[in-house]
Order: C-alpha cells, then sequence, then structure tokens
C-alpha cells in the first residue's frame, strides 16, 4: 500500500491546480470565518439631525434629572453618524447615498417627554428615514437605531415608575415635599392610622365618635395593606419579566465554537470527497485500475488506500485550519487528542462516501461535479433548523442526514471542541456504521460495472 | 505441443456474456512457447474480452485458461506469467516513465526492481527519456512503456490489445521490430488487430473471431483473408 500512496502523493505533488486549491481554500475558509465571528457587523452611516440645543435636553423626575444626551453617545458608538445641519439635508444624506438612513430629533423633544411625565398627553417623537435599497443594511440601521430608542424608552418608564413609588411609600409612610420653596412633612397613612387608634381608644366605650372613627382606621388598614403590595407591584412593570437562562443538556456549544466546527466539518467534507471521489476515478481514467486489481493490488485495499489518503490529507488541512480560526476565536486546545479522533473518523466517513462516487464515476472531472452535488445539499439538509419546518418534511429532511455523514461529524467535533454533552462516542459509531456502509456500496459499485 | 514448440498457454471451452449477450462461446486454443499470435475480427467479435479473460481480468462464465508446467501439471495466469497491455495505455500521465516502471516493478514483487526497470528502458529504448513525465511523451512512446510494464516481471506470454491502433506507420514498424524480438527470446505473444495486414505479415498463427465464437485457426497463409 506504501507504494500507492507514495504514488498518489506524487500526483497530488505535481498537480499544482488542485493542490493550490487544497491549500488556499482552507486559508481562506479560515480567515473568512475568523474575521466574520471575531468582528461585531459594522456600524452604519446615519444621518443625524438633532433640534436639541447644547446643554439642553434634560429631563426631570421630582428631584432626579436625565440628560438625554448619556443616550445620544451611546446611539453615537452604534452608529457612524454624519450631523446635519438640519432635517432637509438629513433626508438628502440618505437619498444621495452617503448614509443609510436618517435620525431627526425635534427641538422640543425635552419638552414633550416632560409634558408626557407631568400630565401624561403628549406623544413624544423621533422621525427615523430608512434607505430601501439595499434590505440587509437597511435593516442593519433600522436595529441599530431602534436598539438606541429603546434604550431612551426603557430608561424615561423605569425613571418615572421610580418616582410613582416614592410618592406612594410617602403616601404611606409620611415624608417631607418641597413645594414653592418650602419643605412640607406630610403624615403619611400609617401615622393616621396610629392618631385614629389611640383615639378611639381614648373615648368611653359608649361615645357616639367610635364607629365614626372606626371607619377611618378600617380604611386606613385596607389602604395601607393595598399600598404596600402596589408598591413593589409597579416596580415590578419596569421589568416585567426576569430571565432566568438554562439548557436542558448539560452545557451548551458556545456560538464561536459551533461555527468553527461547522466551518470544520464542512472542509473536511469538500477535501475528503473531492480527494477520495477523483484520486478513486484517477485509476480508472488512466486505465491504471485494471492492471492494479489484476493480482498487484486487491480492490479492498485500494479502495482503503484511496479512504486513507483523503482523510489524512484533509485532516492535515482542517487541523491546520483550526489552528488559524483559533487567532480569532478561542477554542479548547486541552482537548486536541478528542478533535484528532472526532476528525480523523469523520474523514474516513467522508471518505468512503468518496470512494462510493468515485466508483459509480469513470472520469476524475464527473467524480469531482457529482461530489459536490452531493456535499452541498447534505450540508444544508444537516444544517436547517428543525423547528423551521414542517413533521413530515423534518422527518425526510432528518432520514437524509443520518445516511449521510454531516450531521454526525457535526456532532462529534463541535462535541469534541466544547466537550458539550453528549459526548462524541454515539456521533463516532454512527460515522464508522456509515463508513463501512458507503466502503461496501463502492466495493459493489465497481463490482456493478466490470471492474472485478 | 503447438507447431512443434512446448504450449506455453491453454484456452479451453472460453465462454463469456455481458448480460444475456455472449461474447465468447467455447473458445479453445494453444499458444506455444515464442509463438506469435494474431487475434483478428471485427468490431465486436470478441477480442478484446478474449484477451481480457486470458489476462485474468474478466472471470470466464465457462471454460478454463492454464498454463502447462513441467510433468504435466498447470498453473493459473497470474500476472507475473502473462504479462497484458491493454488498448489505452494504462499508465499515469504524472509520472515519468521510470516512475511509472518503478510502481509495477514494485507492485509485482519484481526481485530487483531497479534491474527490471533498467532493462525495460533499454529494451524500450527509452532509456534517455526516462526522466520524461508519460503525458509529455507521444502516443507511440506511451505504447512502449505500456508494453513495457507488461514485461516487467518477464512473463511467458505476452498479451496486446491492438498495441498499434493509434500509432503512425514508422512508430508500427518499430513495434514490430520490438515484438518479433520478444517472441524470438521466447516469449509466446497473443495480439489483437483490426489490421488484414499485420495480421499476415507479424504473426506465425491467427486466430479469427467471429460474433464470439472462433472460425479459424492456423497459419496465415491458410486463411481465406476474403471471409
Amino acid at each position: 500500500m506504501r507504494w500507492l500512496l507514495a504514488k498518489d502523493l506524487r500526483i497530488l505533488r505535481r498537480s499544482p491546480v488542485l493542490l493550490g486549491t487544497l491549500v488556499i481554500y482552507p486559508v481562506v475558509i479560515a480567515l473568512l470565518i475568523g474575521f466574520a465571528i471575531s468582528n461585531p457587523p459594522g456600524r452604519p452611516r446615519v444621518a443625524v439631525y438633532s433640534g436639541v440645543q447644547t446643554g439642553h435636553g434634560t429631563i426631570a423626575f421630582g428631584s432626579q434629572r436625565v440628560s438625554l444626551a448619556k443616550y445620544a453617545n451611546q446611539l453615537y458608538r452604534s452608529i457612524q453618524p454624519l450631523h446635519a445641519g438640519s432635517p432637509q439635508q438629513a433626508l438628502a444624506d440618505v437619498r444621495d447615498g452617503r448614509a443609510l438612513a436618517a435620525l431627526i430629533i425635534p427641538a422640543d423633544i425635552d419638552q414633550q417627554i416632560q409634558q408626557l411625565i407631568e400630565s401624561g398627553t403628549g406623544n413624544p417623537t423621533v422621525q427615523i428615514v430608512l434607505n430601501s435599497r439595499n434590505p440587509l443594511e437597511r435593516d442593519l440601521a433600522k436595529q441599530a437605531i431602534q436598539a438606541r430608542v429603546d434604550d431612551v424608552q426603557t430608561a424615561v418608564s423605569r425613571q418615572l415608575v421610580k418616582l410613582v413609588i416614592v410618592d406612594l411609600q410617602k403616601v404611606l409612610s409620611g415624608g417631607s415635599v418641597s413645594f414653592l420653596g418650602h419643605t412640607i412633612h406630610l403624615l403619611g397613612l400609617r401615622g393616621i392610622r396610629a392618631i385614629v387608634q389611640s383615639t378611639i381608644a381614648s373615648l368611653p366605650p359608649g361615645s357616639k365618635q367610635r364607629p365614626a372613627l372606626q371607619q377611618v382606621a378600617d380604611f386606613a388598614n385596607v389602604a395601607i395593606d393595598g399600598l404596600a403590595l402596589a408598591g413593589p407591584g409597579i416596580g415590578g412593570v419596569t421589568t416585567p419579566l426576569t430571565v432566568h437562562e438554562s439548557d436542558i443538556s448539560g452545557s451548551t456549544t458556545p456560538a464561536s465554537s459551533y461555527a468553527v466546527a461547522i466551518a470544520a466539518v464542512v472542509l473536511l467534507m469538500f477535501v475528503t470527497l473531492l480527494l477520495a471521489a477523483g484520486m478513486l476515478a484517477l485509476e480508472r481514467s488512466e486505465n491504471a485500475y485494471r492492471r492494479l486489481v489484476r493480482g498487484l493490488v486487491r480492490p479492498e485495499l485500494l479502495l482503503a488506500e484511496k479512504v486513507g489518503l483523503a482523510s489524512a490529507c484533509a485532516l492535515a488541512m482542517v487541523l491546520a485550519t483550526s489552528a488559524l480560526i483559533s487567532i480569532f476565536v478561542p477554542l479548547d486546545w486541552g482537548r486536541f487528542e478528542l478533535w484528532v479522533v472526532a476528525l480523523a473518523v469523520a474523514g474516513v466517513a467522508f471518505a468512503a462516501l468518496g470512494v462510493a462516487v468515485g466508483a459509480l464515476a469513470r472520469d476524475v472531472s464527473i467524480a469531482s461535479l457529482l461530489a459536490f452535488l452531493i456535499s452541498l445539499p447534505v450540508a444544508f439538509v444537516a444544517l436547517v433548523p428543525s423547528s423551521a419546518i414542517s413533521g413530515g418534511l423534518n422527518t425526510a429532511l432528518g432520514v437524509i442526514s443520518f445516511v449521510f455523514p454531516f450531521r454526525a461529524a457535526l456532532e462529534a467535533v463541535s462535541n469534541a471542541f466544547t466537550g458539550s454533552e453528549p459526548a462524541i462516542g454515539l456521533p463516532l459509531l454512527h460515522l464508522m456504521g456509515l463508513a463501512l456502509v458507503f466502503s461496501m456500496l463502492a466495493r459493489i459499485a465497481l463490482l456493478r460495472f466490470g471492474e472485478r | 505441443m503447438v507447431n512443434g514448440a512446448a504450449a506455453a498457454l491453454r484456452a479451453d471451452g472460453l465462454t463469456h456474456r455481458f448480460g444475456k449477450r455472449f461474447a465468447l462461446t467455447e473458445v479453445s486454443f494453444e499458444v506455444g512457447t515464442g509463438e506469435l499470435i494474431a487475434v483478428i475480427g471485427p468490431n465486436g467479435a470478441g477480442k478484446t474480452t478474449l484477451l481480457s479473460v486470458l489476462a485474468g481480468v474478466l472471470t470466464p462464465a465457462a471454460g478454463s485458461v492454464e498454463l502447462p508446467a513441467a510433468g504435466g501439471s498447470a498453473e493459473r495466469p497470474s500476472s507475473r506469467t502473462v504479462g497484458w497491455v491493454p488498448q489505452q495505455p494504462a499508465l499515469y500521465s504524472k509520472l515519468s516513465v521510470a516512475e511509472n516502471l518503478r510502481l509495477f516493478a514494485r507492485l509485482e514483487r519484481v526481485p530487483d526492481p531497479e534491474a527490471s526497470v533498467a532493462l525495460m528502458l533499454e529494451q524500450s529504448g527509452l532509456a534517455g527519456r526516462a526522466g520524461d513525465q508519460v503525458k509529455d511523451l507521444s502516443g507511440g512512446n506511451q505504447q512502449r512503456v505500456n508494453i513495457a510494464i507488461g514485461l516487467l516481471s518477464g512473463p511467458r506470454v505476452l498479451l496486446l490489445d491492438e498495441p498499434s491502433s493509434a500509432l503512425d506507420p514508422r512508430q508500427r514498424a518499430r513495434l514490430w521490430e520490438f515484438i518479433a524480438g520478444l517472441s524470438e527470446h521466447g516469449t509466446s505473444v497473443v495480439y489483437s488487430t483490426h489490421d488484414v495486414l499485420e495480421a499476415q505479415h507479424h504473426a506465425d498463427r491467427v486466430l479469427a473471431l467471429d460474433e464470439g465464437r472462433l472460425v479459424f485457426s492456423g497459419a496465415s497463409e491458410a486463411m481465406d483473408w476474403s471471409y
């Protein structure tokens, strides 16, 4: 077998286009994925017109004051602001393509919000104008602006609720408020109840004032109980839901590691499939296959040699690619042995599929085309989220994913990268089974086409 | 004995079919040591199938191929005893002439691969192009390498499937000179051809096939060529 391996490696070395593709392709994939994962989406350029004068834009919540400038600064960190001198200028920036969107803030926005707080009337409005030429860029700009506008809304409502709660506490327990420069002490319901109850106790048992005072005391009791509950209830409105995240399958795979696993498996699939299918088809297109299997090499050994060659080359490339990607995404190198095992077994399964393809095709170009035609939908089907499709189709796609190695390979490799559950044992067994089945299919295909 | 020479190969009742179609029907003949045999017939007569069955590339549905050995025993053909040269050169185009020869010598488990490679390069007249990749050779030279690989193990019988079909007249002449030399040195040669003149001039005996049946076996002078 070593002479065959040496021969194939020599042929690969003398195929500069193929070799260049096999080396450059993973490097490009690695860099693309690395940059894509490590860089957040770019900041959209947004034309901003703010009519609010510098130094203004403060909203009073009782004794507390909130400056809109704080939220404007947050907004400017999410976008590339293009300051416009007028609303018309902002609109022109969008129309002429200098900006993806325009944000127009009226001069009296602070007063509008203040009025809403104090009287509950009015509808403070900012204007967003989006350029709809590119839907993706439009959404990116919209999300960036909307997120900051939501921040302002949340801040205002939170401050408002805090103010209400403080006032409620004063109604309940008493306190002091400032009014026209004077400090006024409020008694509070609890104080009133205490005074009324002590007054009732001091009255003679038959006093006609007792029932009336008792009614006041009963009202105070009900009001105290009600308001004591209302305060925390209103406070809860600002954060109506507390989300506690948990997963039922133990630890989870971080999204970035999962993306790296997808990249590794896609790369593994392409390289092994193309190499195994192409190198087996080459034996036939060069007419050497019949000469080889005429007592020189058993067909099974030849298939094993192609599987070994393709999976070993792919393993080396994927490991090199993973090392490159780890510059951008932290990977757990302590689990390196498991990476190798998962990638090697997955590579053998893909290569077995490759020799089955190569056995069907007599020509290298047809084998390569078949390998592409099979691998693209197999990867696509395995990556479709089950929640995105109906039950019947989900079952069909599940069966397809089961009989091809992609999904099992992805499970094994992502688990090997991160140590998430379930362990890699089951997917590895699945892959070994598929490798056996596809190798047998390759052998049958060679027999079927009269190639011993 | 065949024409006074000991038999080097014996085919007995060879039958082969592809699906329902019979490509060979009960073909029997012997090849003498050092004998040069031409297998002729129209397209689809079964020439390539016959050579493939003799080479062991195809397994016959019925019949047998054996090589008589000393003491009346016989052995089955193998790549060591029967050299096979397919019609299309079976070579790796990105390997050099010497690398192709060396690879097959090693796979054949030839005792001294380097010596065999050197001998074949000399016999085929390609010593000066040993380092050239096969893809850079002419069709004639590729056929020479193809034949040289078939001779690496020093077989008793050499099977050639239409060896001259892709060659120009000058290359053909050199090829027949080469094959005649092999025959003179005791290697039995069986080749197929479409070319009647080749069979008349370069064969001790002619086997004529028609629709998978052997319709003539004898000296070319005895053949009714109008048939």
